[in-house]
């Protein structure tokens, strides 16, 4: 894909955690925990409640301390960079959290510049021109970019939210609960939205989700937290999985539900059923 | 170059672009990673483009190793510039990549309108001078009326005791009493001694040192005893109420109390201002004794007034109206500063942003009010002459 720069190539690892301990006093989130996303592929991870994926996530982006183990992003290991360096590691990703995070005394073209201030030197023509690109990239109206978030639906916060998370091109993108509190059209489109900007741009993209219609629409891979490990493969190789809460989840009423309609839009349109294969090295 | 010096920090090779001639004809080569954040370098380069008149433009991207969605948007706005004077563009070696990148992000560009512009200061102060007189004057209006609400659920509540929730009544008065006793009992010492202090310099010129002790009994009793303690309450527990309510009613659950049928008022307002009324008194008794013994000690050690001495000049000093004046204006006070702590609570809107507003206003209001009747009842007491 384009974004394969000399140092990132589709299909090699951008990020491993390797041997995660975290811990909140005495309860154990997450033992001993591997987990891999290769370049380019749309990973979901999903669990029950309370089993620790929003935690994950944050480990990963730096804002839980593990009590053990190493995460190693764009073959950096985390722990042992400077602060420059970590300055230079969070401009490449990009974060969206649950309700958009936005900052609220700031307009959305105001948010989405804010990272583009902060780690680049684009001059101020420019950043205008940039933030027009974004805004009609997430699809939002143009006269919402000087509209201050608590004027916006839930749906254009995160919007505007995957808009500053994309303000510098990341190269790996984190979704907290991309579609929770969406109606379900809502969702449909930030999923397709998400998926669209993922092969245009040749974004690598690591969703937690409770959706699984997301998972059927757009992940090429899934992680499922059980045990405080991860189990990790396509939706069909953990069907086959023997773990109760994996059956109960894909082979639960919605889980099925969620299936169905996913193998008839494919049909529909034409394409073998999903999930779809990773994607192939170039 | 070595393939080592060819890549930047970020892992992308470095970018560069150039401009060559070519028959009649200009071929543009673009070279390296075009991302965010090689941009920055060749951005005003590129908008004073020199075409040298030329018709012809070949851009070429054959060497172009990655792009993305801003290095996209500025290849196609140099596009559309070199096509808007005139020349015509030819793409070369575009591999299909960038050419989805081009007509799925660029394209899809559309200007935004301009951002509403900032008023005239001068105006906008004008408007701003206008629009909090307007908000004042509501705020005030709004304050009576929930004072009138207040005061009418408190007799309802007086009237049939048993209402009155004995757990909360007893949590608040702990948290806004029990809790404030060291604060208020350190600031009111150190006012003591402040005041004793200042006293002896002034009087001992008069050689009337004594008559510190006059000076610290009726300014602590009447005075900083209630003062102090109403303006610690304020800030302490007044604030804490705006920001408990407030957030309560962030989250709904004020909203959820009026559909299970139970009355804010009752729930919340309540406890809070009659555990208020019922402290403040007791902590400015509290106020006053410690007050007093800060004088007492820097007598003692600036002055050489014993205990016993300062006793006898106390009894002599004050009468119990003295004291009375104080105590009497703490319940008034503790149903201000409860008052208007759970009213700006329950004006708290739906963001959290406004809680810190609000608990903001809370305080300085309450303040502000707890002077404005603190000097009114002092001409009052003038007046009666007590």
């Amino acid at each position: 894909m384009q974004r394969s720069g000399s140092a990132i190539r589709q299909g090699e690892e951008i990020l491993s955690v390797t041997g995660l301990r975290s811990q909140f006093g005495p309860s154990v989130i997450h033992d001993n925990l591997d987990f891999h996303v290769r370049t380019g592929e749309v990973m979901g991870v999903v669990g029950g409640s309370g089993t620790g994926k929003s935690v994950l996530l944050r480990t990963i982006v730096g804002l839980n301390k593990p009590r053990a183990g190493r995460i190693v992003v764009f073959g950096q290991d985390v722990a042992s960079l400077s602060a420059a360096e970590t300055r230079a590691l969070q401009s490449r990703w990009g974060v969206l959290f649950q309700d958009g995070a936005l900052f609220s005394s700031l307009t959305v073209a105001q948010n989405i510049e804010v990272p583009m201030k902060e780690h680049s030197d684009l001059p101020p023509d420019l950043r205008k021109e940039l933030v027009e690109v974004k805004v009609a990239m997430v699809g939002l109206p143009p006269d919402a970019a000087h509209k201050f978030p608590a004027e916006l639906s839930g749906g254009m916060r995160k919007r505007a939210g995957l808009a500053r998370a994309l303000a510098l091109d990341a190269d790996i993108l984190f979704l907290d609960e991309p579609t929770a509190g969406l109606d379900p059209i809502g969702a449909a489109n930030f999923d397709s939205l998400i998926g669209d900007l993922q092969r245009a741009l040749g974004l690598t993209v690591v969703m937690v989700t409770h959706d699984l219609d997301s998972l059927y629409a757009i992940c090429d891979r899934v992680s499922v937290l059980v045990d405080k490990r991860v189990k990790v493969g396509t939706i069909d190789e953990l069907m086959r999985e023997p773990d109760a809460w994996i059956q109960e989840y894909f082979g639960g009423p919605r889980g099925r539900a969620a299936a169905g309609s996913a193998r008839r839009a494919a049909e529909g349109a034409g394409q073998p059923a999903p999930p779809p294969l990773p994607p192939q090295g170039t | 170059m070595s393939a080592a010096e060819d890549v930047d920090a970020a892992g992308g090779a470095a970018s560069t672009f150039e401009l060559l001639r070519e028959g009649d004809g200009l071929r543009l080569r673009f070279v390296g990673a075009w991302t965010t954040r090689e941009l920055a370098r060749h951005d005003a380069a590129l908008r004073r483009l020199d075409l040298e008149g030329a018709r012809q433009v070949a851009v070429d991207l054959g060497a172009c190793s990655a792009i993305d969605s801003a290095g996209a948007w500025v290849l196609d706005r140099t596009l559309e510039d070199i096509r808007q004077r005139g020349a015509a563009v030819t793409l070369v070696d575009c591999s299909p990549a960038i050419e989805t990148l081009l007509g799925t992000i660029a394209r899809k560009h559309c200007e935004l309108p301009p951002a509403p512009r900032p008023e005239n200061p001068l105006i906008a102060v004008a408007i701003r001078v206008g629009r909090e007189t307007v908000r004042i004057g509501r705020e005030g209006r709004d304050l009576v009326s929930f004072l009138g609400l207040t005061v009418v659920v408190l007799l309802g509540s007086l009237l049939r005791p048993w209402r009155i929730r004995a757990v909360p009544l007893i949590a608040h008065m702990e948290q806004t009493g029990l809790n404030a006793l060291p604060i208020v009992g350190l600031i009111s010492f150190l006012v003591g001694v402040v005041l004793a202090y200042q006293g002896a310099d002034q009087l001992a010129r008069f050689g009337a040192q004594i008559f510190t002790v006059n000076l610290v009994a009726v300014g602590v009793l009447r005075e900083m005893g209630i003062l102090l303690t109403a303006i610690i309450v304020a800030g302490r527990s007044g604030s804490a109420f705006t920001a408990q309510i407030g957030t309560m009613k962030v989250n709904e659950e004020v909203d959820a109390m009026r559909t299970l049928g139970l009355d804010p008022m009752e729930v919340l307002v309540m406890p809070r201002v009659i555990a208020l009324v019922l402290v403040l008194p007791l902590l400015t008794f509290y106020a006053d004794v410690m007050g007093l013994l800060g004088g007492a000690v820097m007598a003692t050690v600036v002055l050489d007034i014993s205990f016993f001495q300062f006793a006898r000049q106390l009894s002599d000093a004050v009468t119990p109206w003295t004291f009375w004046v104080g105590i009497i204006k703490a319940p008034l006070f503790a149903f201000i500063i409860g008052m208007v702590g759970c009213y700006e609570g329950l004006q708290v809107s739906r963001s959290a942003e406004s809680v810190g507003r609000q608990t903001t206003r809370a305080v300085v209001e309450a303040i502000f009010l707890v002077i404005v009747l603190d000097a009114l009842l002092s001409i009052f007491f003038s007046v009666i002459g007590i």
